[in-house]
């Protein structure tokens, strides 16, 4: 209003802006209103020179196409001002622009040279802005443009900027389908970047462009895996989404042991417990293939973990879905408290989650059953979050429970919701079927409700009482009969019609009752409705097929009112019985069949769940939700027969390593380790991140390498030959400086660094007290297979800290500690140190521990690094060449002479073990004879001759005697 | 008046108009049709297109009266018509919370959220996680309340072209790009009185002049360059306790949803920690993005760098039922005589488990069967209201007096002739307490790490009644 005021100043009010009310609300005028006319002062107030003018009449505009009014007509002059100054202006006008680009696409031409410029604006933020607007003008021509525009800015500096492009990536494809290739190249590249911020936009755009191509995930899965944490919320459920696909092509079934899959596959009906059990009970059997979970499948697990206490639900969901779909079932549990979290969400996120969790509760009911009562359900429910609810409920029924779920059943009985109270019906009748302990007190209930007042739910329950005495007639004769009598009462025709039906089907059941109920029938026949009338007629039938005697007279009379009724369908029906059982000359063969006919015996209807087998969807999605496939749903693929090689998702080379030579496959191991060490210094975090994941696979391995190691060795004997031919210019070369990269890398995982100190408890944490730690590498007297771990306790508080001591140490299976001696009294400002010992049994597992003082507990825990574990030895020339003969032995894959240095590739071998998981321990021995033979001086060796006995091979401790 | 291109438009109009399931008549779609006034036939994707991208395609804002006020689309445009779909699966529903939020029409799929009585319809194109799509716009609808104070009808129509500036900014293609409030807040200033006038005055403009660094920085949560004079930092730790009790009195299931509730206003960029007295009680937590996971899973400590402004910083659950204490108990006889057209109504309540804290604000409300035509009832504190439409009864109590306990007692007048009602009323029950979280738990203390100044730090605790029936 302001605005037009102004406006009526400047222009002596000679435009039709007079009426205030059109400042406000372009849109309200009548429908005669002149759209002409309006929009020419609009056009005006754009032409004009006044940044407000133009304001307020792109904000018209803009009110214009959000009640989606047509306002296509002002194209030419909203478009002149892209490059208006004022950024409100501007930001409108490209609100406008990607709206009627695609209707005005000669004129949208006229824009792009603005967003061109902006392209190559210094600012990373208006770069990434006209990308944006560039690739949201949906104008074919452009396409070459975009396209260009989109490979600069995925070489970008700034994040951001590639963030943008990775959001073009699908825009342009959606405009231009043929472009597919240029642009999975884009994504490639993208899919390399390292920063959080670009992750989750080009999964999305690998989602939608090329969700096939499987393969360029391979080199970035791990990264993704370690980013997942950082990246935001939206991009995490992509990611989380297509991972899961990924992982079912890549990994082997966590819960399958060698052959008995199928087994397995279908105990939906036993406890968890149980299967639990059996899976033990199992286990030896299925010892000779032991199943190893891929350390990669085990990173994905770990890394979603932690998102289950996101609050965005879609994460939560995600994440549920994955473990739901990949984790091995004693794990699975864990989603259950956080999807039962989201059921306080709004209605809208109960309903998918209960649809969810309704699929997951046939499979995995153990998994819900501690939280029951979660899913009681409260009178203010919408009725659709009831059902669900109720299904949930029905589903996670069992022996022990099942009474207090009927007796909450009995209270939503009451409910005035009638919609929910048949669904309560149909769920009784489903427990009913389900368990047999609980028929007789089902059917009781039933009974009693059909003495109700509403239609429905008479009908309801006569119906589900049809059903549940199907399975079993002769035992409910009574109940039979309690109908029968019912007949007096109930009005409801449906109801009517499925007792008679009862009766006639169970009439020897029933023998004295049968025809009699046919009696009164016969007499009210008339007035009954037409379904009730078919089941009179149905009932006559049968009893004179098996009580001809006594109702022959009333089936006849019968037959007979029925022949004359107005209803066609009735009298047809009576025609149609007549001929069939009562015998006469002319009816043929078929009479003799009639009693097979009518008495055959009928199947039990089956209650099932509707969500069963709903899970072949992946579930949180919108297909799993519908039941139905939706377009663009990718189906989640069957676990593999076999593991794909896992070797591929081994990272690749970084330029510098790259100019060496062509890398093959072979050699990547090389790259990844080289790799390692460039990051060590410029990426701190990332790096020690990178670390613990490679331990983690060694230690995953570990436990395997022993057996394994053996058979292997002397299978590839053969191989011998062929690498026997490099030892000598190995040894020749030793004492080469060899890659300082690789130096590095040793470093990393060596213990013959200086002693590096690693914090335990920091002093805010700690309050005053700080506590360090190091390995020592003396001897642990106490106990030989135990690492020393000296720790300097120091005091920065103002008081004293009395009893330092440790408490409630959590290990790992196999893990032993020597606890260090209480410290009494370390007054303020003073600094002690204690040792402790812990066998890590040859893991890198973290041994976590309680330090208390007399006021405080610290929880802490101490890691240890791979280097930190093994011990150095000795060797002279021929010992180390043996080793690297035994070595060389292992390998299927001897070293072919890719590289002159061969000793190098004996390094790369060494490296290639490492990651390849295996034989663990012989590849820490050949790495390490290799690494005091050829790195080290001849002093450190002496250093190390002090600690160790002489010649004795380098192991893991706590495994030198069962060395071969 | 619409006229119609050409033959072949207008057969390929009929033709998807009989692929829809329930067959409306086409009259109606003549209408919404020259309503528009626009060429929306060419809106049916034809079936060479190419495969759908993007995952919300637009967004459509419908008030209760059925009116579309506001439409959005971030790709081609979709037909407003798309829409009746919708409508048809609303006027199935018997409630309005009834309507399924995923429908299914032969192009799209409708997603939709309720909130504020505006229902908000996302159209999508292919598969997408739903939640997905419904975090998404319960996240503008949190960004509308955010800017405007409340989020009607009204706010959204006066706050339009924020509001599609806002759109513009948290979706790109249908991709959210930025929900985070202190990103959206430096790009769009929310319109406050203040800055309306002096925009209308200086010509100035709502949206940001300075670039959201934000966006770009490690910490996307917090805008940059915050500066107070006074610097505070307030916790609200606020409980909701969710109860079903029986007739008898007794607890069906107890369970206590609790929030930390944020504001937070210091200088800079201040790295908190919160510790608790007693952190084992919670069972289930999720945090705001802020929060270090490693040092909760680790230590139980809250450590964080604050959004500036209001935020959530935590909701938890306190699920084992023995520590959940029942703050009311309720005494009630309702009852119908079989025959007589009278019924007698009378409800007692009184404080039980409170610690000593005052019982405020209490309301009570019950939806009586059908059947009851009125209800002349006695109110010993507080009024009470009888909605003879709805057959709500609703007593606003106010403060539970231990001393003189606050009843409703009298008589309710059925339906002449008809029959006792099966199904007994269910009470709902809303308090407020004061200073005191049901659970126990206890805020131990807050230190600010990073930045020089003292900050001002206060902490509020409360209990409310969440979803607290009393079955009768």
């Amino acid at each position: 209003m302001s605005a037009s005021s102004a406006f009526n100043e400047e222009k002596g009010g000679s435009s039709s802006v007079g009426e205030p009310e059109y400042g406000h609300d372009p849109a309200s005028g009548g429908i005669f209103s002149s759209d002409y006319k309006r929009h020419d002062d609009l056009k005006e107030m754009l032409d004009s020179n006044k940044d407000s003018l133009k304001l307020e009449a792109m904000k018209r505009i803009v009110a214009m196409i959000a009640r989606g009014k047509n306002a296509s007509d002002l194209f030419p002059a909203v478009v002149k001002n892209v490059a208006c100054k004022n950024i409100e202006v501007k930001k409108l006008v490209y609100v406008y622009l990607v709206r009627y680009a695609e209707e005005q696409q000669d004129l949208a031409l006229l824009s792009i040279s603005t967003f061109q410029r902006g392209l190559k604006d210094p600012n990373q933020l208006i770069r990434a802005s006209a990308l944006r607007v560039l690739s949201s003008i949906r104008v074919t021509i452009i396409v070459p443009i975009m396209m260009l525009a989109i490979k600069e800015a995925a070489s970008d500096m700034s994040p951001y900027v590639r963030k943008t492009a990775a959001h073009a990536i699908p825009k342009l494809y959606s405009l231009d389908p043929e472009q597919k290739d240029q642009l999975i190249e884009v994504i490639e590249k993208l899919l390399a970047d390292k920063t959080t911020l670009v992750a989750g936009s080009v999964v999305m755009a690998f989602e939608e462009v090329c969700p096939e191509r499987i393969d360029l995930i391979h080199k970035n899965y791990r990264k993704l895996c370690n980013l997942l944490i950082d990246v935001e919320e939206w991009g995490q459920v992509v990611i989380i989404n297509m991972l899961t696909r990924y992982a079912r092509t890549q990994f082997l079934n966590p819960n399958m042991n060698g052959s008995d899959k199928t087994f397995y596959g279908s105990d939906e009906d036993e406890d968890e417990e149980e299967e639990e059990k059996e899976k033990k009970a199992e286990a030896p059997m299925a010892k000779r293939k032991p199943y190893v979970m891929d350390p990669d499948h085990r990173l994905l697990l770990r890394n979603t973990k932690p998102l289950l206490q996101s609050r965005n639900a879609a994460v939560v969901m995600a994440v549920a879905q994955l473990y739901f779909h990949l984790a091995p079932k004693v794990e699975v549990g864990v989603i259950a408290k956080a999807l039962v979290r989201l059921l306080r969400s709004h209605s809208e996120v109960q309903y998918v989650v209960l649809q969810n969790v309704a699929t997951m509760s046939i499979k995995r009911r153990g998994m819900f059953e501690p939280y029951l009562k979660s899913f009681y359900i409260r009178s203010t429910d919408p009725t659709q979050i009831k059902v669900l609810k109720l299904e949930v409920l029905t589903n996670l029924a069992n022996e022990t429970n099942i009474s207090t779920i009927l007796r909450e059943f009995q209270t939503y009985i009451k409910s005035m919701d009638k919609d929910f109270v048949a669904a309560t019906i149909q769920a009784i009748g489903r427990c009913a079927t389900n368990i047999g302990e609980v028929r007789d007190t089902c059917l009781n209930g039933l009974v009693q409700l059909l003495s109700n007042r509403d239609e429905l739910v008479v009908a309801e329950s006569v119906v589900v009482i049809k059903k549940l005495l199907q399975m079993q007639p002769e035992k409910h004769s009574d109940i039979i009969k309690h109908m029968a009598k019912l007949t007096d009462n109930i009005q409801v025709p449906m109801a009517r019609a499925s007792i008679l039906w009862l009766i006639g089907e169970y009439c020897e059941h029933v023998p004295k009752i049968a025809p009699d109920v046919l009696r009164k029938m016969a007499k009210s026949f008339t007035n009954e409705e037409d379904i009730v009338k078919l089941q009179i007629i149905n009932l006559a039938a049968k009893l004179y097929l098996t009580n001809s005697k006594q109702t022959k007279l009333l089936t006849q009379y019968v037959l007979n009112l029925a022949k004359y009724d107005q209803n066609y369908d009735i009298r047809d029906r009576a025609r149609f019985i007549r001929q069939l059982i009562v015998p006469t000359e002319k009816s043929g063969a078929l009479s003799k069949y009639a009693k097979k006919l009518f008495l055959a015996l009928k199947p039990a209807p089956v209650l099932e769940s509707p969500f069963k087998d709903r899970d072949h969807f992946q579930l949180g999605s919108l297909s799993h939700l519908l039941n139905a496939k939706a377009g663009g749903y990718q189906e989640l693929p069957d676990w593999p027969e076999a593991a794909p090689d896992p070797s591929v998702r081994n990272v690749e080379v970084k330029d510098s390593v790259r100019a060496v030579g062509t890398v093959t496959c072979r050699d990547r191991e090389r790259w990844k380790g080289a790799r390692v060490c460039s990051r060590t210094r410029a990426n701190p975090p990332q790096e020690r991140k990178h670390q613990r994941k490679s331990d983690q696979q060694k230690s995953d391995s570990e436990s395997e390498s022993d057996e394994e190691s053996d058979s292997e060795s002397s299978q590839s004997e053969s191989d011998d030959s062929d690498s026997e031919a490099d030892d000598p210019v190995c040894n020749n070369r030793k004492h080469k400086c060899i890659d300082s990269s690789l130096v590095l890398c040793l470093q990393n995982i060596s213990p013959c660094s200086a002693l590096k100190s690693y914090e335990l408890l920091h002093r805010i944490r700690g309050e005053g007290l700080s506590v360090e730690y190091c390995f020592s590498r003396q001897p642990f007297s106490p106990d030989g297979n135990m690492v020393a771990v000296q720790m300097q306790f120091t005091n920065n508080a103002t008081s004293e800290a009395k009893n330092l001591h440790m408490e409630d140490v959590k290990l790992q299976s196999g893990m032993r500690v020597k606890e260090f001696p209480e410290i009494e009294l370390l007054p303020a400002g003073e600094t002690a140190t204690a040792v402790m010992g812990i066998d890590f049994c040859d893991s890198t597992q973290a041994a976590n521990f309680q330090l208390c003082t007399h006021t405080r507990k610290f929880f802490v825990s101490i890691q240890p690094p791979v280097g930190e574990l093994m011990r150095p030895v000795f060797l002279t020339e021929n010992e180390f060449k043996k080793e690297q003969g035994e070595l060389i032995s292992v390998t299927c894959r001897p070293p072919t002479p890719f590289l002159s240095d061969s000793r190098f590739n004996s390094i790369r071998f060494i490296l290639f073990c490492i990651a390849q998981n295996r034989k663990l321990q012989i590849c820490l021995r050949g790495l390490y004879s290799l690494y005091t033979y050829d790195i080290l001086g001849p002093e450190t060796h002496h250093r190390h001759r002090k600690n160790s006995p002489k010649n004795e091979k380098t192991l893991p401790r706590g495994k030198k005697g069962k060395k071969p | 008046m619409l006229m119609f291109p050409s033959d072949s438009l207008i057969t390929s109009f009929v033709y998807s108009m009989s692929a829809l399931p329930p067959f409306k008549p086409v009259t109606s779609y003549w209408f919404r049709l020259s309503q528009n006034g626009q060429n929306e036939l060419l809106c049916f994707p034809s079936p060479a297109s190419p495969p759908p991208a993007a995952m919300i395609h637009s967004l459509f804002l419908i008030n209760a009266s059925g009116d579309i006020f506001l439409e959005k689309h971030w790709k081609s445009v979709v037909s407003r018509s798309v829409c009746d779909y919708f409508f048809e699966a609303q006027e199935r529903a018997s409630e309005p919370e009834n309507v399924p939020p995923v429908i299914p029409t032969p192009h799209h799929y409708l997603i939709s959220v309720l909130r504020h009585r505006i229902y908000f319809v996302a159209v999508i194109q292919s598969e997408v996680p739903p939640l997905f799509v419904i975090e998404f716009l319960h996240r503008v609808v949190d960004t509308f309340q955010d800017y405007f104070g409340v989020c009607t009808e009204a706010a959204i129509k006066d706050n339009v072209v924020v509001v599609y500036e806002l759109l513009e900014e948290m979706l790109d293609n249908g991709f959210p790009l930025a929900t985070e409030s202190n990103i959206l807040k430096e790009l769009i200033k929310p319109p406050t009185i203040l800055r309306t006038m002096v925009n209308t005055i200086t010509g100035s403009t709502n949206v940001g002049e300075q670039l959201p660094t934000g966006q770009l920085s490690v910490v996307p949560w917090r805008r940059t360059g915050v500066k107070y004079t006074n610097n505070e930092a307030y916790f609200d730790v606020v409980e909701e306790i969710d109860a079903i009790i029986d007739k008898s009195g007794s607890t069906i299931t107890a369970e206590i949803q609790g929030v930390i509730d944020a504001c937070v206003k210091l200088t800079g960029m201040p790295d908190l920690t919160l510790s608790f007295m007693n952190p084992r009680l919670l069972d289930d937590v999720s945090f705001h993005p802020c929060v270090r996971f490693k040092r909760w899973e680790a230590e139980r400590i809250l450590s964080f760098i604050p959004p500036d402004g209001n935020f959530r910083l935590l909701s938890y659950h306190v699920s084992s039922q023995n520590l959940v204490a029942i703050p009311v108990y309720v005494k009630h006889n309702i009852t119908f005589r079989e025959g007589s057209s009278q019924g007698r109504f009378d409800l007692t309540l009184g404080p039980k488990q409170t610690m000593g804290k005052a019982v405020e604000a209490v309301l009570v409300s019950s939806q009586l069967p059908r059947g009851v035509l009125n209800a002349n009832l006695n109110a010993s504190q507080g009024t009470y209201t009888f909605d003879p439409v709805t057959k709500m009864l609703t007593w606003d109590v106010g403060k539970i007096n231990p001393q003189k306990l606050p009843s409703l007692k009298g008589s309710m007048n059925l339906q002449a002739g008809a029959s006792k009602p099966d199904e007994n009323p269910t009470i709902n029950i809303q308090l407020k307490i004061q200073q005191m979280a049901i659970s126990g738990l206890k805020v131990n203390r807050l230190d600010m790490y990073g930045e020089k100044y003292k900050p001002f730090k206060g902490i509020k605790y409360m209990t409310k009644a969440g979803k607290f029936q009393v079955r009768t």
